[in-house]
């Protein structure tokens, strides 16, 4: 029952979204294929978070169809939404942990909701996750607000992969962390992506886990996707917001030799 | 899809299984059993090999309860082995692997008895560091007060007169409003008890006393405390959070000059102003039940007041009202600047600043109490 790779596993067509008057998205047309990382780059308020809130569902959309695992999402039922949202996990910026939970409970939380394994099961998967993401089962007892920033976000990584999600929702996950931890985070998520065949989406402003991380990028602007395809695409691309966004100063100079060798 | 099984054959002391099907998350909770069975027998085998080639699916919760089965056995000496495992799941399994997923034992928990006498020693110390943090906190009010008045152009006036307005004025409906209905009660409960014994009339003294030495000013307090005290905590706090007590310090300004003092200034002016308003509505209001309620006309409900109270009851009263004012004040700016980074404790915050103020106005009212029967007034 393996679907065939390549195939899309996400599909969003001519997606609409406002906000009140004024509209975020205008007929935005983008899809993940299976066991890829599709980095969502644009400017402020250009509606990156926007458009991965309104595929998790979590805002409403005035039109278009999304597709998930091939189900439109506006004809499934409760029990097909429910099926879909065991089916991925998602990373929020600030880890959303739930601050009255221990670590280890937060990672529990879905185990036990849909799962309903052994108690001694679900703290193992809970340990397991947490070693999985680079963190000690000490971890376990702590509370969100006793762990570093670069700790919350692996926790917080740890919770999202607890049910072994097919999707995983990033949303901006090396903001707010030093230049090394972002980078070991970018490697964390590549390599679980590669063990576990996970399809990833993130939104990020990080040029370096774009360079590193991401198979496609997809680039929005006025409410559009501007452009989509590889890395090196992206480089070549003549489109002025491109240019400034990956030529810019804040590009690294051994990006363009990489690209032009 | 389907459900994974376990297929055991034994041979001698050696032990081969064969798994099949798909060993996902949603499968754990009937895998758990299988593998826990097959894991039972350990004294008897010497060696165990695991087919894995035959899995359709495997993630994280399938390998590890393989996983878990090959660690129950390797530690009772057994040889074990994983068959067939396919390049696609090689890494997962690896990582899996790694894991010590051991749950270092929970720390011991103290006897009771300890722990009780633990927390009570804590919330000692705590209660020695506010006591401490409140006079710390009213000796840089009276310094910044000094300082003012040596300089008064440096007071913040229209920071005060705002504050004012959010504290005094805009507070009165709702304290004359609860003020009314605390008198109209107590007039109702006096005239319900003192009519058994034919004695209505000193219902107007009861009420009189009552609200202009103590029920007035304390209620009105209380009310303050909730209302304002709690903004100016949750103001100050947000302010530290976001780190913009820190950006006066930075431009050389004292945060309680610019921030404190015009917040507890405006209390001070505006509590006797409620207390007042309160005092006056809480008579208007035990007037009045005690007219419908009680018969008793406001002619004579107004002579009998005449001579059951005197400007003194109310000047004790009033009097109480600016101390109250500062305590409330300090107490809500102190707790207001112990907020740390999070929004959990802009709220605890919050929440200790009315607990606090409100037990702290009925001690100070206590203690005046004490003090004004001793000067026999």
């Amino acid at each position: 029952m393996t679907p065939a790779p390549n195939s899309e596993i996400i599909k969003v067509r001519n997606l609409v979204v406002d906000f009140q008057a004024h509209r975020v998205l205008n007929g935005v047309n983008v899809e993940l294929y299976r066991g890829e990382i599709l980095g969502f780059v644009g400017a402020s308020g250009a509606g990156k978070s926007t458009l991965a809130r309104t595929i998790i569902g979590l805002l409403p959309k005035r039109a278009g169809t999304i597709e998930i695992f091939g189900i439109d999402i506006d004809k499934a039922n409760h029990e097909q939404k429910r099926a879909i949202d065991r089916r991925w996990g998602v990373l929020f910026q600030q880890g959303a942990l739930f601050s009255s939970l221990t670590v280890g409970k937060n990672i529990e939380f879905p185990i036990r909701e849909y799962l309903r394994l052994s108690d001694r099961l679900a703290t193992e998967m809970a340990v397991a996750k947490l070693e999985m993401v680079g963190l000690s089962p000490d971890v376990y007892r702590e509370y969100p607000s006793e762990l570093s920033g670069g700790m919350i976000k692996r926790a917080a990584l740890a919770r999202a992969l607890a049910l072994d999600p097919e999707i995983l929702f990033l949303d901006e996950p090396t903001s707010g962390l030093d230049p090394i931890s972002a980078g070991e985070f970018d490697a964390l998520i590549l390599t679980l992506q590669q063990t576990l065949g996970i399809s990833v989406l993130m939104v990020t402003h990080d040029l370096d886990s774009l360079h590193r991380v991401c198979d496609r990028i997809a680039v929005l602007g006025d409410g559009k996707i501007i452009a989509a395809g590889t890395m090196d695409k992206m480089m070549e691309s003549k489109h002025p917001w491109l240019m400034s966004y990956f030529h810019g100063d804040r590009a690294h100079a051994d990006w363009h030799v990489r690209v032009k060798g | 899809m389907t459900a994974g099984t376990l297929i055991s054959g034994q041979r001698g002391d050696g032990l081969a299984l064969a798994a099949t099907g798909s060993w996902t998350a949603e499968h754990a909770r009937t895998l758990e059993p299988l593998v826990d069975a097959v894991t039972r027998d350990k004294a008897s085998i010497r060696s165990v090999a695991i087919d894995v080639a035959r899995i359709e699916r495997l993630d994280t919760y399938g390998a590890w309860l393989l996983e878990r089965a090959l660690r129950t056995w390797s530690g009772h000496g057994c040889e074990t082995r994983i068959v067939g495992l396919s390049e696609d799941y090689r890494g997962l399994f690896e990582k899996i692997r790694a894991g010590t997923h051991k749950l270092t034992p929970e720390p011991r928990r103290p006897n009771m008895v300890i722990a009780t006498l633990e927390s009570v020693g804590k919330t000692m110390t705590l209660v020695g560091e506010d006591i401490a943090l409140l006079a710390q906190m009213l000796g840089a009010l009276i310094v910044a007060f000094a300082r003012v008045l040596m300089r008064p152009h440096t007071f913040r006036f229209t920071s005060m007169v705002n504050h004012l307005e959010r504290v005094g004025w805009n507070a009165v409906p709702i304290i004359l409003m609860m003020t009314l209905l605390i008198g109209a009660i107590l007039a109702q409960q006096g005239i319900f008890h003192f009519r058994t014994f034919g004695a209505d009339i000193y219902v107007v003294d009861m009420v009189g006393v009552l609200v202009l030495r103590e029920i007035g000013v304390v209620i009105v307090c209380i009310m303050v405390a909730g209302r304002s005290g709690s903004a100016y905590t949750a103001e100050l706090g947000s302010m530290k959070m976001r780190e913009e007590v820190d950006a006066l310090r930075t431009m050389g300004f004292d945060p309680v000059e610019v921030l404190i003092l015009p917040r507890i200034l405006a209390l001070v002016i505006a509590v006797p102003i409620l207390t007042f308003l309160g005092s006056m509505a809480a008579l208007y209001g035990g007037g009045l039940v005690s007219w419908l309620y009680g018969g008793i006309t406001p002619t004579v409900f107004m002579s009998r007041l005449h001579d059951a109270v005197s400007v003194q009851s109310f000047e004790v009263g009033i009097v109480k009202a600016p101390f109250m004012a500062v305590i409330i004040g300090l107490v809500a700016c102190m707790e207001g600047l112990q907020v740390k980074g999070s929004a959990e404790s802009l709220g605890a915050k919050t929440t200790d600043s009315v607990v606090k103020s409100i037990f702290l106005v009925i001690v100070l009212d206590g203690l005046f109490a004490v003090f004004f029967a001793s000067i026999g007034i």
